[in-house]
């Protein structure tokens, strides 16, 4: 595959393997290796670059990007940081000053991240930097770092403007060309942002030969709003998403604030999320309690239907062959809607359990229940037993208490090595009581808390 | 004048750039080749049939070699020569290299790796504790038994009497760089070895067996690691043999890494231990006597895990004198990884052990935790070991008295104690100074307010609960294998005043070159950015010690110091000679160097000394005084004094779900005279944090049939970077070492990692909250652990 893109301010063309990612290339073809690689699955960050495009800067792990999604791009790597003169970038600069590498191995990843946040005026640190990993320093010095380099002023060199580059058949630029394409091809791999094919090539170490890549398609990526609907093409990233959901359904926001890391969530995307089918993939749970449509489309043929449906067993969703997610709607609306993420760790970790609750109460009795979870079956699933406990009893703490029972009926969760079953149906049965307690004005949430 | 300065870490402009170079960073000749293992599916078990055949099949692979293939010796261990690089038949865990695929690719070795055909047949494999006890599983004939005292008398006379266990998780190191080596073979069949190692003496030794040739053949150079933790000590052993042995066979550069789940589902971690005790105490909270049974699971192999579970011993006493005690160890063998050096070293283990009898001492009183912790330290050392200001004690240099042999702060003004305290290996405690860094703390952290600030605010919340705790650490410094405590240095200074130092210890991020220039900078009276720091090579400096056990400063800094004075002694003679004046009268300082009236730039004194033909390069060399050690009988001198430090932790915890957090520490620790504030400071935020993930969100996990499902960052959680605390102040307690160590600094790698021990305190405090029993906190206090206590703690 011919692709065209920029290095650190340099145009160049590769013909690219499709599978080859950015990281081997730039480490075993290039000799540029100040990029890392620390796990080659997108979770310690030693590998992350400044990658822009139409969207402006952001951060992205280079190990589980592929050469062929850099297209019309341009890639700034821990080389292309400092100034051409040999002058540091005030990250840089701040992280000597600050003591902030010790072993140095993740420090250009680092780097790399802090110079992405710095260059979009960002100031939340431990969310531009939940996706790097550093075993030394305990990442104090290295916030004192970037909260040092914050007002300082983004150099010059460090602005990229992609190149233009002509059409590439590899990554189709609109919906129908790619539909006919994939319905032509039902045995290819779409790969959208990578952050879970990306392993199957790194981990599973599985040849890929027939691959189209989504990241160019117009109508994927289309974000439209109307009164009461949100639309997002199924090509639209997490971080995207994020940022359009925040006003009409802040839990969810800041359960997806949590989902990933900003470099994942800067790639991943919330078809990719739907269509994968996992049991615990976290837009599902928030979506279904949302009462969202999915769209889909078999060559010039669409459909749609309720996300629910979509999720049919573990490994199996209801998309026929050659058929694609082209998005997905949900209402803006639903001021009661709560999400709870629980993982062993707060950010960048795999949910054991993610339950979303949106019951509505008027009068004092609860006259609707929508309530999906992610990890309690092998499916994101609905928890209608719990519901049926729900509609038409009173708002109250008995109510809650009985109605919690049901998550039994609804749920026989596995143990892995996120949690037990136990565990995972004991926390379900409490989330509704947090549920409840928020909604009663109680303090639920440890991150709200300070010393 | 650069002794004490908080200078950056010497590669810290490296880091920041990208330029810094790890192993898989180096530039390798054309032809390079790349291994891989293939492992084991199975834990115990014969493997009865390899068929290699669809290895050899795949694209870019040069060679696949078995044990039998091996010219000479097929042994990796550390120690007792019971870890072949590739298994012979019998497979002992999941994971265990079975064969080694030469490629001309790291992908294509990788791919090769999982192509072969195996039949095992396989074996019950012994996993637990409780199989490896039902089985006798062990190493060594049986329990280690260390005592002091009549233990079963104190305990059946006292008024008080608690017994229960702890079981805490073993560590993941996740050193974000992966095991690597890089092999270069050489004329006449010499090897050269790269390798991420802490122990590069150790790496030549392993080659040079493996490939029949004496030491001499074979030079090991290590730059830096990107991070050790101890992970580093043993474990890349098989990484530079496998490449060395390739390299031989083929006469190609050959380079092994790992990739992360290999590296994580092959080496070995921190070792997991169940400890359990028997106290007897009276109404004060004071211990009368004391039995701890520490069981420890140290997988497949020996490695190291004499030392680590001798260590474990040697910390149950922590920071409290225990008139009786008796500590009962056992080195279990199970079909697991086999467990290995990890930051403190079964020190954490042991340490936890004791703190837990605190607190449950507490609870079972009714008492304030850090009360029943105060009442059971050891005697201060006279003086009281008091800080001059240790606040803010300027940096701007070291004054005369903390000079080595010139100290007048210790001693001389009060007649000893009739009696010093001993621990339980029979050691007196001289050296102790927790009281009053407790006081200072206690108080700069506001505790006692706070505690009741946390009680109020606990009484007001129905479904989240503030804890807060307390927790000491005294660490014993030295390697307690006496031999290990050496080490030597090469120091040479050209013509132009530059100096090239080189000593035995590794640069894993610890910023033990920094230190260690600035030691050499100081003795020469120049600037640290005139001293060269360069490669560890055991072609410069042989017969090294790893760099571990807190000890690469102590020991490396006085080699180097040594090396630099003879030189310096050498230059002196010369120009007092020259002046017509005595040695006396020579004075090195400010980049200068003085001789009477007279001065000099160090350049122009180093080419004086040349054209005098002064030899300006050096050894130098230091072994730790007064150690004296018998671990069979646990009882001696096995540290040459005690690293110290405390801290408070301040934490949350949901009572509905288990989640928990780190609201504020606060830390104040013993760092002797600093030798560099800044990387002094790193030491302890860093491992403060890397403590507290060992005990709350780091679990390993393994499935009943042996195989680690925690083998990569998606499943095993080190913490992240919201997981610091919101609040985190850390202070060095400053004052001089009472031991003649280089500058009085003290050793601080490892002991700030015990200090995360609070945090966990702190949750079982939270939970305590939640109900009338004792929480009996499990660790790893994961958000499920958390749970399973709010229910203990209400049942």
């Amino acid at each position: 595959m011919d692709v065209t893109f920029l290095l650190n301010g340099e145009t160049v063309q590769v013909d690219a393997d499709p599978t080859r990612t950015l990281l081997d290339w730039l480490r075993e073809d290039r000799a540029l290796c100040g990029t890392k690689e620390g796990c080659n699955e997108g979770d310690c960050g030693a590998c992350t670059v400044l990658v822009t495009d139409d969207d402006g800067v952001k951060s992205l792990n280079a190990c589980i990007l592929f050469l062929p999604q850099l297209h019309g791009r341009a890639v700034r790597t821990i080389e292309g940081i400092g100034g051409p003169d040999g002058a540091l970038h005030p990250v840089q600069q701040a992280m000597v000053d600050h003591h902030g590498s010790q072993c140095g191995f993740c420090t250009p990843g680092f780097v790399a991240a802090m110079a992405a946040g710095h260059m979009r005026g960002r100031t939340d640190h431990d969310d531009v930097l939940a996706g790097n990993l550093c075993r030394c320093t305990g990442y104090a010095p290295i916030i004192r770092a970037a909260e040092a380099a914050q007002s300082q002023p983004v150099p010059d060199w460090m602005i990229d403007t992609p190149p233009k580059v002509g059409p590439a058949v590899f990554a189709p630029e609109n919906l129908d060309a790619l539909a006919k394409w994939y319905a032509a091809h039902p045995d290819a791999t779409l790969v959208a942002g990578a952050t879970d094919v990306g392993l199957w090539v790194t981990k599973q170490l599985r040849d890929l030969s027939d691959v189209v890549f989504l990241n160019r398609c117009k109508e994927l990526l289309e974000v439209k709003e109307d009164a009461q609907t949100l639309y997002f093409g199924a090509a639209v990233t997490m971080t995207t998403v994020l940022e359009k959901v925040a006003a009409f359904h802040p839990s969810y926001a800041e359960m997806i604030r949590r989902y990933g890391s900003e470099h994942v969530r800067n790639a991943a995307t919330i078809g990719g999320n739907i269509a994968n089918g996992s049991p615990i993939g976290d837009n599902p749970p928030a979506l279904i309690a949302l009462g969202a449509t999915l769209h889909l489309r078999h060559d010039s043929k669409t459909r749609e239907l309720p996300l629910e449906e979509f999720f049919i067993d573990y490994g199996s969703q209801d998309r026929g062959p050659g058929e694609l997610v082209t998005g997905v709607t949900l209402p803006k609306s639903a001021p009661d809607l709560r999400c709870y993420k629980i993982s062993k760790r707060f950010d960048q970790d795999i949910s054991a359990v993610c339950g979303c609750f949106n019951i509505t109460v008027t009068d004092g009795l609860i006259t609707e229940a929508r309530i999906a979870f992610g990890g309690m079956a092998g499916t994101p699933l609905r928890a209608k037993a719990v519901e049926a406990l729900l509609v038409g009893k009173p708002w109250s703490q008995e109510t809650i208490t009985q109605a919690a029972a049901g998550f039994a009926v609804d749920y026989a969760p596995m143990s892995d090595m996120r949690a037990s079953a136990e565990y995972r149906l004991h926390v379900a049965q409490n989330l509704l009581h947090r549920y409840f307690g928020e909604r009663e004005g109680h303090a639920t949430n440890v991150l709200e808390v300070t010393s | 004048m650069s002794v004490a300065k908080p200078l950056p870490h010497d590669a810290a402009a490296l880091h920041v750039t990208g330029a810094a170079r790890y192993i898989d960073d180096i530039p390798t000749p054309a032809g390079t080749l790349h291994l891989a293992f293939g492992t084991s599916e199975i834990a115990k078990g014969t493997v009865e049939h390899l068929d290699l055949g669809p290895v050899r099949d795949c694209a870019d692979v040069v060679a696949v070699l078995r044990a039998e293939d091996l010219p000479f010796s097929n042994d990796v261990s550390p120690s007792i020569h019971d870890e072949p690089l590739l298994a012979t038949g019998e497979v002992h865990y999941l994971g265990q290299p079975l064969f080694l695929v030469i490629a001309k690719s790291h992908l294509a070795a990788r791919k090769a790796a999982g192509a072969a055909k195996v039949i095992y047949a396989e074996e019950t494999p012994i996993l637990t504790i409780e199989d490896a006890l039902a089985k006798e599983s062990r190493f060594e004939d049986g329990p280690r038994i260390w005592a002091k005292g009549d233990v079963d008398d104190a305990l059946g006379r006292a008024a008080h009497r608690l017994q229960d266990e702890i079981n805490m998780g073993g560590q993941e190191h996740f050193y974000l760089e992966g095991q690597a080596a890089l092999a270069l073979p050489q004329e006449g069949g010499d090897m050269v070895v790269h390798s991420s190692t802490q122990h590069p003496t150790e790496i030549q030794h392993k080659v040079a067996d493996a490939l029949g040739l004496p030491m001499h053949s074979v030079r090991c150079e290590v730059r830096r690691m990107g991070g050790g933790f101890g992970g580093k000590e043993s474990q890349g052993n098989a990484l530079a043999v496998g490449c060395a042995v390739a390299a031989r066979l083929t006469g190609k550069p050959c380079k092994m890494r790992y990739d992360r789940d290999d590296d994580m589902m092959i080496t070995g971690k921190r070792h997991d231990f169940r400890i359990s005790y028997d106290v007897g105490f009276d109404a004060s909270g004071r211990i009368d006597g004391i039995t701890f049974t520490q069981m420890t699971r140290c997988g497949w192999a020996l490695d190291l895990s004499l030392p680590v579970a001798d260590r474990a011993m040697l910390h149950a006493d922590n920071a409290y004198h225990l008139p009786a005690v008796r500590i009962t160890s056992h080195r279990l063998k199970t079909n697991t990884q086999s467990a290995t050096a990890f930051r403190g070293f079964g020190g954490p283990q042991g340490v936890l052990g004791i703190e837990r009898v605190m607190d449950h001492i507490a609870a079972d009183l009714g008492l304030d935790p850090v009360v029943v912790r105060q009442r059971n330290y050891y005697d201060e050392m006279e003086g009281g070991g008091l800080s001059a200001s240790h606040a803010s004690r300027p940096l701007e240099g070291i004054s005369e008295q903390k000079k080595p042999g010139t100290g007048t702060r210790f001693g001389g003004q009060h007649s000893p104690k009739p009696l010093i305290q001993t621990t339980p290996y029979h050691m007196p405690v001289k050296d102790f100074i927790l009281h009053g860094m407790t006081d200072a703390l206690l108080k700069s952290s506001d505790y006692d307010e706070r505690r009741r600030t946390i009680a109020a605010w606990n009484s007001e919340q129905s479904i989240l609960k503030k804890g807060i705790a307390f927790s000491p650490v005294k660490f014993g410094i030295s390697f307690t294998l006496t031999h290990l405590n050496q080490a030597g240095a090469l120091v040479h200074v050209y013509q132009d005043g530059s100096v090239h130092m080189n000593h035995g210890g590794t640069e894993m991020g610890q910023g033990l070159f920094q230190k260690i220039a600035q030691v050499a900078a100081h003795r020469f009276g120049i600037d640290a950015t005139q001293v060269k720091i360069t490669a560890t090579d055991t072609g410069k400096v042989p017969n090294t010690s790893a760099t571990a056990a807190s000890s690469g400063t102590d020991l490396n800094g006085m080699a180097v110091a040594n090396a630099c004075d003879v030189i310096r002694d050498r230059i002196a003679a010369c120009l007092a000679e020259l002046h017509q004046t005595t040695v006396e009268d020579v004075r090195f300082d400010e980049g200068k160097v003085f001789v009477g009236a007279a001065e000099m730039s160090f350049a122009e004194a180093a080419q004086t000394a040349y054209l005098n033909r002064v030899s300006l390069s050096a050894t130098g060399f230091y072994k730790t005084p007064d150690l004296a050690w018998d671990r069979i009988k646990g009882e001696g001198t096995p540290f040459f004094y005690f690293a110290q430090g405390v801290a408070v932790t301040e934490v949350v915890i949901d009572t509905l779900t288990g989640e928990n957090r780190i609201l504020r520490t606060d830390v104040l620790h013993d760092a002797g005279a600093s030798l560099n504030e800044a990387i002094d400071v790193g030491q302890i935020e860093g491992g403060y944090v890397q403590g507290a993930g060992w005990l709350t969100t780091e679990e390993l996990v393994w499935d009943d049939k042996g195989r680690l499902r925690t083998h990569a960052p998606a499943t095993y959680k080190i913490p992240a970077c919201s997981d610091r605390p919101d609040i985190f102040n850390v202070s060095l307690w400053d004052a001089p070492n009472p031991a003649h160590t280089i500058y009085r600094s003290k050793a601080v790698g490892e002991p700030p990692f015990m200090l995360g021990i609070s945090a966990f305190l702190a949750l079982s405090d939270a939970v305590s909250a939640c109900g009338p029993n004792y929480p009996d906190l499990q660790a790893p206090a994961t958000a499920e652990e958390v749970l399973r206590a709010v229910g203990r703690a209400r049942a």
